[in-house]
C-alpha cells in the first residue's frame, strides 16, 4: 500500500475530486481527515471510507479561517497523532465578466481559494517539520496557467496557488517538506456543470472543446495523481505543477 | 501488478535512469526490451532473465531510422505488440556556443532529438496498427525549460522534446495514445559520475533541496505516466528536479 501508516488531511473532501481522494487514500492505507463546509457531506465520505475498512475524522471546516484552521489541525492531531499529507482541495468557481465582479465577489473567493491554502500551509507545515517529513498538494487549476475570458477572479486565485506552492515549496526544500501543485483541466464534477451552465453547452461539448482527448476527466483520474505526489513515489518534486487536463494546455 | 501483460521498450535501457526504469517496469509485471547502444544491455537483460524476469536486450542506435524499425520489429517479433515506450537514450555534453563544432552539435541533435522523433514514430506506428492505444514517455529535461550557458546544443535538444511530445500527444489524443515528457534535474547516473567532485558539488547546489536525484525515482515517474493511473495526463511534461525549476 503506497500510503501505509500515514495520516492526510484533504479539505472540501464532502464531493468530487476531494471526496474521491480521501477513498483512494483510504484503500492505500491512509488515515485521512476529511474537512469541509458542509458537514454532512463530509460525515458521508468518512462513512463511506469506514465502510472500506479505514479511518476517518469528519470535521466542519471553514477554510478561510484562521481560527478554524487551528482548531481543525488541533482535532487531526488528537485523533491521528501527526499529518503527513495535506491536499488543499477546497475551493470554489466563479464565472464572471470584469465589469461584473464586485469587491466582495472579489474578497470572498480569494478567501476561499486562497487565504484557504496560505493558511493549511501555516498550520500544518510546522506539523510536518517535527517529523522533517511532508507532502501538501494544492489544487491549483490549468485557469492559474493560460487566460480565459471571464475568469479574472477565479484565473487570479489558482495563478496565486500555483506560485504560493513554489514560494513555499523553496523555503522547506532542505527540510523533508515537499510541495507541489496541481492544475486540472474540465473535471466531472459540480463545477463542470456550472461551467456548461454558464457557457450554455452541454458537458460533452465542452470536453470536446477543451481537451484534444474529447471529454471532461473523472475525478477519480485526479485522485490517482493526488496519490502519486502524496506518495515516496515523488520523493524527487517539489515546487513543481503537474498538469492534468487531456492535452489542453499542449496547445 | 501494474504492468502484467504489457510490452514496454526503454531505450537507453543499460545504464543510469533508463536502467532504474527497466528493473521497475520488470518488477511490476511488464516484458521489457532494453534497447541500448552499449552491449551491457545483454548483461542486464541476463541477469533479469535469470531471476524470472522476461526481457530482451535489442541493440540499437537511436540515431539511425533502420536500427529503430528494428528495434519495433523485434519487440513485436518477440512479444506480439508494444504498449509503452519510454524514449530515454540521450548524452550529455558541454561547449558555449561559439565554440561548440558543428560536428558535436550533430550529434546531440541527432541522439538526443531526431532519436526521440524516430522512436515515437516507430512506437506509435505500430500502436496504431494494434489500435489498442498506448503511452509514450519521452526524457526532457529541465533544460526542456531553463537554460545554462555551456550547453546550448543539450538544451536546443531538450527544449525540441518538449513540443515534439505536446504536438504528438494532440496528435493522437483520439486515438488514447497518450505522449508525456519527464524533466529531471541532475540524477546521479554514469553523465555525472565521471565529474570531479568540485563539479558535482556544484550541481548539487542548483537544487534546493540539497541533493542529486536518484535513478529510482525518475523511474518512479515514468511509471506513473506510463499507467492507467495516468489516464487524463497527455502532452504534459512531469519534472522531477529536486526544486530546480521552481526557484
Amino acid at each position: 500500500m503506497r500510503l501505509e501508516g500515514k495520516v492526510a488531511m484533504i479539505t472540501g473532501a464532502g464531493t468530487g475530486i476531494g471526496k474521491s481522494t480521501a477513498l483512494r487514500f483510504a484503500k492505500e492505507g491512509a488515515k485521512v481527515v476529511v474537512t469541509d463546509i458542509n458537514e454532512a457531506s463530509v460525515k458521508q465520505t468518512a462513512d463511506e471510507v469506514k465502510k472500506l475498512g479505514g479511518e476517518a475524522l469528519a470535521i466542519r471546516h471553514d477554510v478561510g479561517s484562521e481560527d478554524n484552521w487551528i482548531q481543525v489541525v488541533d482535532e487531526a492531531i488528537k485523533a491521528f497523532g501527526t499529518i503527513d499529507v495535506l491536499f488543499n482541495n477546497a475551493g470554489i468557481y466563479v464565472i464572471k465578466p470584469l465589469f461584473d465582479t464586485t469587491v466582495e465577489d472579489w474578497n470572498r473567493l480569494m478567501n476561499i481559494n486562497v487565504t484557504s491554502v496560505f493558511l493549511g500551509m501555516k498550520h500544518v507545515i510546522p506539523v510536518m517539520l517535527k517529523q522533517q517529513r511532508g507532502s501538501v498538494i494544492n489544487a491549483s487549476s490549468i485557469a492559474g496557467i493560460g487566460g480565459s475570458p471571464n475568469h479574472v477572479l477565479y484565473g487570479a486565485s489558482k495563478g496565486a496557488v500555483r506560485t504560493m506552492t513554489k514560494d513555499v515549496a523553496m523555503e522547506f526544500a532542505t527540510q523533508g517538506i515537499r510541495v507541489n501543485s496541481i492544475h486540472p483541466g474540465y473535471i466531472n464534477t459540480a463545477m463542470v456543470d456550472y461551467a456548461a451552465a454558464t457557457t450554455h453547452r452541454d458537458k460533452e461539448a465542452l470536453g470536446q472543446a477543451v481537451s484534444p482527448i474529447g471529454r471532461v476527466g473523472n475525478v477519480d483520474e485526479v485522485s490517482n495523481l493526488v496519490l502519486f505526489l502524496a506518495s515516496d513515489e515523488s520523493s524527487y518534486m517539489t515546487g513543481t505543477e503537474m498538469v492534468i487536463d487531456g492535452g489542453a494546455m499542449a496547445r | 501488478m501494474r504492468f502484467e501483460n504489457k510490452v514496454a521498450i526503454v531505450t537507453g535501457g543499460a545504464s543510469g535512469i533508463g536502467e532504474a526504469t527497466v528493473r521497475a517496469f520488470a518488477a511490476e509485471g511488464a516484458k521489457v526490451v532494453i534497447a541500448d547502444f552499449s552491449d551491457h544491455g545483454a548483461a542486464v537483460a541476463e541477469e533479469l532473465n535469470k531471476q524470472g524476469y522476461d526481457t530482451l536486450f535489442v541493440k540499437t542506435n537511436v540515431a539511425e531510422e533502420a536500427s529503430v524499425k528494428a528495434m519495433v520489429a523485434a519487440t513485436v517479433k518477440k512479444y506480439g505488440k508494444l504498449d509503452i515506450l519510454f524514449a530515454n537514450a540521450g548524452i550529455g555534453a558541454q561547449g558555449v556556443t561559439h565554440e561548440l563544432s558543428m560536428k558535436d552539435w550533430q550529434r546531440m541533435i541527432d541522439i538526443n532529438l531526431t532519436g526521440v522523433f524516430l522512436c515515437d514514430k516507430y512506437a506509435i506506428d505500430q500502436m496504431l496498427k494494434q489500435g489498442t492505444g498506448g503511452a509514450v514517455v519521452n526524457c526532457g529535461s529541465i533544460h526542456s525549460h531553463v537554460a545554462r550557458n555551456t550547453i546550448p546544443a543539450y538544451s536546443a535538444a531538450k527544449g525540441g522534446v518538449k513540443l515534439l511530445t505536446q504536438s504528438t500527444a494532440i496528435a493522437y489524443a483520439q486515438q488514447n495514445i497518450r505522449v508525456n515528457a519527464v524533466c529531471p534535474g541532475y540524477i546521479d547516473t554514469p553523465l555525472i559520475q565521471g565529474s570531479s567532485e568540485e563539479a558535482r558539488q556544484y550541481l548539487i547546489n542548483l537544487h534546493p533541496m540539497g541533493r542529486l536525484g536518484k535513478p529510482e525515482e525518475i523511474a518512479k515517474s515514468v511509471l506513473f505516466l506510463a499507467s492507467e493511473d495516468a489516464s487524463f495526463i497527455t502532452g504534459t511534461t512531469l519534472t522531477v528536479d529536486g526544486g530546480y525549476t521552481a526557484q
